[in-house]
């Protein structure tokens, strides 16, 4: 693959769990506001108007995919801007002490450890089980707030977030629970989530939106501290110009997501099973690491036991089939997982980890050319080695 | 590609000969460090040289086998009181074995280096040749390739001048043409140094100091980071100049004597790799040239065999090589490595 080559239908692109493709909607919301519609929508005169307007439609339209208030929705830069506004500005609102599960991205993770919080483990299977976080809770003193991510970013797997805002609730019950939602949005209906936490933050990029791009939701009545501060706008909630293009784009590509979900969520749960089923029966070394009624729709996360991600990622890239391992380090190696170390997987198939990711533009036929690709190049993997 | 300008310029001269070529950086050390090595700058460094010469970068994180093969045995040979060689063992075992059966396993065929050395073939045999730019000369720290590594790996800038190299990387706009040459231990940082990298990782002891006849003449607090021939921090308090000449770590004993006291007429010589098993028949019927550090002095020797280690006999004295020191046996012309081995004794 040449440097400058961008994904397009000879490419297979399995990477939608990192970032899914710009919907074409979101892109042509977005043009008119990087073009004529250039003005500050903090201003007073017309042009400031219509930049308003374009972003409290975008506000009204957000609340209704999430059920929450329009003044409850904060746009932001992105899912990692909302995880450390609600762990951080609620441990500076309200002192006391974070929790979260251990299998958080590091955008939470990073912000709980920095505050000395209390990481919780998780089961063999993925999920946090809400009994144990109860019984952390019950030992844990001022718990400030609760971060549990409605579905990990590796595994796919789904945590039970009603369950555990029982247990948040009758343990806790003065903590803010924050569920990082970001590899939600595709796959389950938001407004189910939203019920049942006092914050939830999304990223517009992993449904089709644009980078930079993120949103929270503040319940009413609960309240963190800002990160940025300056010019006051979202309601002294998130200072900073508002990213007109960006928030029009984001709103656009959220409500089509909610609208084609279930429909999407069955075409794309019979690719992944097909996918796992396919590669885990013809390589002996291939193990799902997931049930497949605990995980969404989206995401394939299989271990190939004994080889080595990097390896396997290079030959699939060289037969144009774009995936993942686990998260990649600042300077672009591959780290072990510590999702799965937490989930206790072997170190022997941690190290061969990968992570297909579906979405919206994902076909039957890609599916079938990464199966090959993937039989392919964990047999030539595996017999060099001998 | 360390992000350095010898990597660079390998790449550079790899792609002007035609050769479809993959950059690849190694992340070795995962702890912290200053000297910029495996740092994420120098990552930045090799992936804007890749792009900027219109080839694809790629990041290795090798950095469990790392610790294994090269910064535990770093630690180790301090607890044990020989001298470490962490830049050979991290060559023996990462950059030409680790990385040479990625390459062959992602159907490479070839893995380039920035080292200044040659591979030369003569009469039908390939082996490492020193590099054309004598103070940049790095066959030293190379000389482990046997002769199937010989046959796979290419040192692109070996037949440069360092000048060269840097014209080279200058002329192609590359950020990296004028970054300053790596120094030292990649993973000791210059703020923290050896013995605060090696403190949390074992425990330092105290050792008397004895001269040669017996009698006790200091204290030192931490008998891991005396070296034999050390003249310094001795805990002596003045007098002669004296040389540590014995060092005793796990009996915890260290003797100092006079300069003449650290020489010795011969070394014994183990672990040997030999490129060509018929050039231990070449080293041991002739004089050869010993070279004993990375930019040290050859010394003429002649080679004993005595089962599997050999024992060199220095044609004129020579101070003591500290067991655990690599050495590295050059042909009668110091062009050629016959073979190289870790001191015992």
């Amino acid at each position: 693959m040449s440097t400058s080559s961008t994904p397009s239908h000879e490419y297979v692109y399995l990477d939608h769990a990192a970032t899914s493709p710009l919907r074409p909607e979101a892109r042509e919301a977005m043009e008119p506001y990087g073009d004529v519609m250039f003005a500050n929508p903090s201003g007073s005169h017309r042009f400031a108007r219509e930049a308003r307007k374009a972003i409290d439609e975008a506000r009204d339209l957000v609340a209704s995919t999430i059920g929450c208030k329009p003044g409850e929705i904060v746009f932001t830069s992105g899912g990692t801007e909302g995880a450390n506004t609600a762990v951080l500005g609620a441990v500076r609102r309200h002192g006391g002490t974070a929790v979260c599960s251990a299998t958080e991205h590091h955008a939470v993770l990073h912000c709980v450890e920095h505050v000395n919080g209390v990481v919780v483990p998780v089961t063999a299977e993925g999920p946090l089980d809400p009994a144990v976080l109860r019984e952390v809770l019950a030992n844990t003193e001022n718990v400030s707030v609760v971060s549990v991510m409605a579905v990990n970013n590796e595994t796919g797997a789904i945590n039970d977030i009603e369950h555990i805002s029982h247990a948040v609730r009758g343990r806790a019950e003065k903590a803010i629970l924050h569920t990082d939602a970001v590899q939600a949005a595709c796959w389950i209906d938001v407004r189910d989530i939203w019920k049942h936490v006092d914050v939830l933050t999304l990223s517009a990029h992993k449904f089709g939106g644009p980078k930079g791009m993120g949103i929270m939701a503040i319940r009413e009545g609960t309240h963190v501290e800002p990160l940025i501060l300056g010019g006051g706008q979202e309601r002294d909630r998130r200072s900073g110009t508002h990213n007109v293009a960006g928030i029009v784009g984001t709103a656009t590509a959220l409500q089509i997501t909610d609208a084609h979900r279930a429909e999407e969520v069955k075409r794309l749960s019979a690719l992944r099973d097909e996918l796992v089923r396919e590669i885990t029966s013809r390589l002996p070394q291939a193990f799902a690491t997931l049930q497949p009624s605990v995980g969404i729709a989206g995401t394939a996360h299989i271990c190939l036991e004994g080889l080595e991600s990097e390896s396997i990622l290079y030959l699939l890239d060289q037969h144009n089939v774009c995936v993942s391992a686990a998260s990649a380090c600042a300077s672009g190696a591959m780290e072990p997982s510590h999702v799965l170390e937490a989930m206790g997987v072997p170190r022997e198939r941690i190290k061969g980890s990968l992570r297909f990711s579906l979405g919206h533009t994902t076909t039957e036929h890609d599916i079938r050319v990464a199966i090959d690709a993937t039989v392919a190049a964990a047999e030539r993997l595996a017999t060099v080695k001998k | 590609m360390s992000g350095g300008v010898d990597s660079s310029a390998a790449a550079v001269v790899l792609r002007n000969q035609g050769h479809d070529v993959v950059g690849v950086t190694m992340r070795l050390w995962g702890g912290e460090s200053d000297t910029g090595c495996c740092s994420v700058s120098d990552v930045d460094d090799a992936r804007r040289v890749a792009q900027q010469i219109g080839i694809d970068h790629l990041v290795f994180n090798f950095s469990e086998e790392f610790n294994q093969r090269v910064v535990d045995p770093y630690v180790k040979s301090h607890v044990e009181g020989t001298t470490p060689n962490p830049c050979i063992e991290c060559n023996r075992h990462l950059k030409f074995d680790k990385l040479i059966e990625r390459g062959r396993e992602l159907g490479f065929d070839a893995v380039a280096t920035g080292h200044h050395a040659r591979i030369v073939e003569q009469d039908g045999v390939k082996r490492v040749a020193r590099g054309d730019d004598a103070a940049k000369d790095q066959s030293y720290v190379v000389h482990m390739l046997s002769e199937e590594d010989l046959e796979y790996v290419m040192f692109p800038v070996g037949n440069m001048q360092k000048s060269q190299v840097r014209e080279l990387a200058a002329q192609a706009g590359l950020r990296t043409a004028s970054k300053p040459d790596s120094q030292d231990v990649c993973f000791i940082g210059t703020t923290i140094g050896r013995a605060g990298f090696l403190e949390p990782r074992l425990t330092f002891n105290e050792a008397d100091v004895f001269d040669t006849d017996g009698n006790k003449v200091g204290v030192v607090p931490a008998v891991e980071l005396v070296t034999l021939g050390q003249r310094r921090g001795l805990g002596l308090g003045g007098g002669d100049i004296r040389y540590a000449v014995d060092v005793d770590v796990p009996g915890r004993r260290v003797v100092v004597g006079t300069e003449e006291q650290l020489y010795a007429p011969t070394s014994t010589v183990s672990s040997m790799s030999w490129p060509h098993q018929q050039d231990i028949a070449l080293v041991t019927s002739t004089e050869v040239l010993v070279q004993g550090s990375a930019h040290g002095e050859r010394h003429a020797a002649r080679v004993e065999q005595q089962g599997d280690s050999f024992v060199l006999h220095w044609v004129r004295p020579n101070r003591r090589i500290a067991p655990g020191q690599t050495v590295v046996f050059y042909d009668s012309t110091d062009t050629m490595v016959l073979g190289g081995g870790i001191v015992t004794a």
